[in-house]
């Protein structure tokens, strides 16, 4: 008989589907097939079954070669650079447990570092417009179980988060949504003709960076104002039919991505999204949600929530937690050479920062704790390749909805090779030893 | 993406541009040619792909990773998030000039060996 693991918690985006089957070879040693996961979620579990895959702590030498070295040396040159420091960069967090994330803090505290995460270079505008104007949300069984409008504003999901249209938003039969996608009605806003947007009953092919025009023009919509003739290259007529579109509805959930967050206006353009659904909410039940692409970047939000009372770019240098994006984040510090190490976790800034961010971060001493091989591994001093979270150990993790799922261990990590948690407090330990604490 | 960055998979998959065949025309670019990209951010050479979800004349578009990223405008404006979107960039025909991969691409950009 198959050897199947089932309510497999998926590690890739802020999904976090729970309804994964993995099948194991007999011994239990080897992942074989995983079912139910969309592309990207099977290719990441498939992935750490890799044979060329990196199960030692590299160094990298001068001439650009590497030499191993094991997990204690590995441990020390961490503690060592992040002691040195005056003000070390801890970056990433997003794709690894909150109980990694919580030792990492109390190493920043130790060192005085800045703790930051992927939200810097993607949801960040919108938790600094949650801070200003408030966030009416709901969970994703919410929407699933009542949302007949639907509203997916510079977000791709198709791609992104391939199986949230039919867990959650557009396909499932919930309990007010009995008819599945014949009972709801879906709007799509991006500047493409995305494959969401071929879903969509109306699409706003609205000018790239006029999404802050469009959801005003919305808002006087709503109210039946009048319109100029044409808005972010929407006729006014499509404006009022969506917005009529929208009121009619029992329930209507506005999802968000980078899309709006990325595009000139950032926070406000988050700002004036969340008072289109405090509009909304004047007619019909609203709620709107951020899309979060990693699997735990919500939860990083949390931990450093409920520790320091920030969810992104604290910095704990002066000794107690400060927070001002644009100061306290992670490019600003890098382009402006106000860090003196950097610490990265989880999360690929080589690939995901621009380039002159990279630049300075491959000046400085740094480490780059990661499974994969990535652009900031290939250009960090140090890589520590750990075990993969949701595969090679468990750990919790939050959904996009805020709501915490605990992952599941489905394989043991190749030998020797330790998990985040477990190197992290190495590296605790001699921070402590080094700081004779 | 989560197959290894490392691999041709991901050059194939990000170290594109898409573009609409209307513009392709209009700069005289074949399709799955290589084009230089250069924005007053910097320049990188990619492959012209036919947009696979459009029309959307007078917009190209590459996918995240650092062959975006060496052509976006790094100011945040003070909120922490570069501009990543909505870069004024020019494309030239570089039929000859090759796609780095992710590690070359930012190694050679980092001055590293």
């Amino acid at each position: 008989m198959a050897n199947i693991v089932s309510d497999v918690i998926c590690p890739f985006c802020g999904t976090l589907c729970d309804d994964i089957e993995v099948e194991l070879s007999d011994d239990g040693k080897k992942i074989l097939e995983v079912y139910h996961a969309c592309a990207i979620g099977a290719e990441k579990i498939l992935h750490s079954q890799a044979d060329d895959r990196i199960t030692r702590p590299r160094m990298q030498q001068d001439d650009g070669t590497w030499n191993d070295v094991s997990y204690d040396e590995a441990a020390k040159y961490t503690a060592q650079i992040l002691c040195d420091a005056k003000k070390p960069l801890m970056y990433g967090w997003s794709s690894t447990s909150c109980e990694a994330q919580s030792v990492g803090h109390e190493i920043a505290e130790a060192v005085g570092g800045i703790v930051d995460n992927t939200a810097t270079v993607c949801h960040g505008p919108s938790l600094i417009a949650v801070q200003d104007v408030g966030l009416p949300t709901c969970t994703l069984g919410e929407a699933m179980n009542r949302a007949d409008r639907v509203v997916f504003w510079g977000c791709n999901p198709a791609h992104a988060h391939p199986r949230h249209m039919s867990r959650y938003s557009i396909y499932p039969r919930g309990f007010f949504t009995g008819k599945g996608s014949k009972s709801r009605k879906v709007v799509v806003i991006d500047p493409r003709v995305t494959d969401t947007a071929s879903l969509a009953d109306a699409h706003l092919q609205v000018e790239q960076g006029r999404d802050y025009e469009l959801l005003s023009a919305l808002r006087v919509a709503f109210r039946n104002e009048k319109l100029p003739d044409v808005v972010a290259g929407i006729p006014k007529a499509r404006i009022y039919e969506a917005a009529e579109l929208l009121k009619s509805g029992r329930f209507v959930i506005i999802y968000f991505g980078m899309g709006v967050t990325q595009s000139l206006g950032k926070n406000h353009n988050i700002d004036i999204a969340i008072a289109v659904t405090r509009d909304l909410n004047d007619f019909t039940k609203a709620s709107i949600m951020p899309m979060r692409g990693h699997y735990n970047v919500t939860g990083s939000g949390e931990v450093l929530g409920w520790e320091f009372g920030f969810p992104f770019s604290v910095d704990l240098s002066r000794g107690f937690a400060r927070y001002n994006p644009g100061e306290t984040s992670s490019n600003e510090l890098l382009v402006r050479d106000e860090v003196d190490a950097a610490f990265v976790i989880g999360s690929d800034p080589g690939a995901h920062f621009p380039i002159s961010s990279v630049q300075k971060i491959a000046k400085l001493p740094s480490v780059a704790i990661d499974p994969h091989l990535t652009p900031t591994t290939a250009v960090c001093k140090l890589h520590v390749p750990v075990a993969f979270v949701g595969v090679e150990v468990g750990g919790c993790a939050y959904r996009m909805d805020n709501v915490p799922i605990e992952c599941r261990k489905i394989v043991d990590p190749p030998e020797g090779v330790l998990t985040d948690q477990e190197f992290l407090e190495k590296v605790l330990a001699e921070v402590r030893k080094y700081k004779g604490v | 993406m989560e197959g290894g960055k490392e691999k041709k998979a991901y050059t194939q998959a990000a170290g594109i541009i898409e573009m609409d065949p209307v513009d392709m025309k209009k700069l005289k670019v074949w399709k799955n040619t290589n084009v230089r990209v250069t924005s007053p951010y910097g320049s990188v050479i990619v492959k012209a792909v036919e947009a696979t979800q459009g029309p959307h004349p007078g917009l190209a578009y590459i996918p995240m990773g650092p062959w975006a990223n060496s052509v976006v405008n790094p100011k945040t404006h003070s909120t922490g998030m570069p501009s990543f979107k909505g870069v004024p960039i020019e494309v030239e025909v570089a039929i000859n000039e090759t796609v780095l991969d992710s590690q070359e691409l930012v190694r050679k950009a980092c001055g590293l060996p």
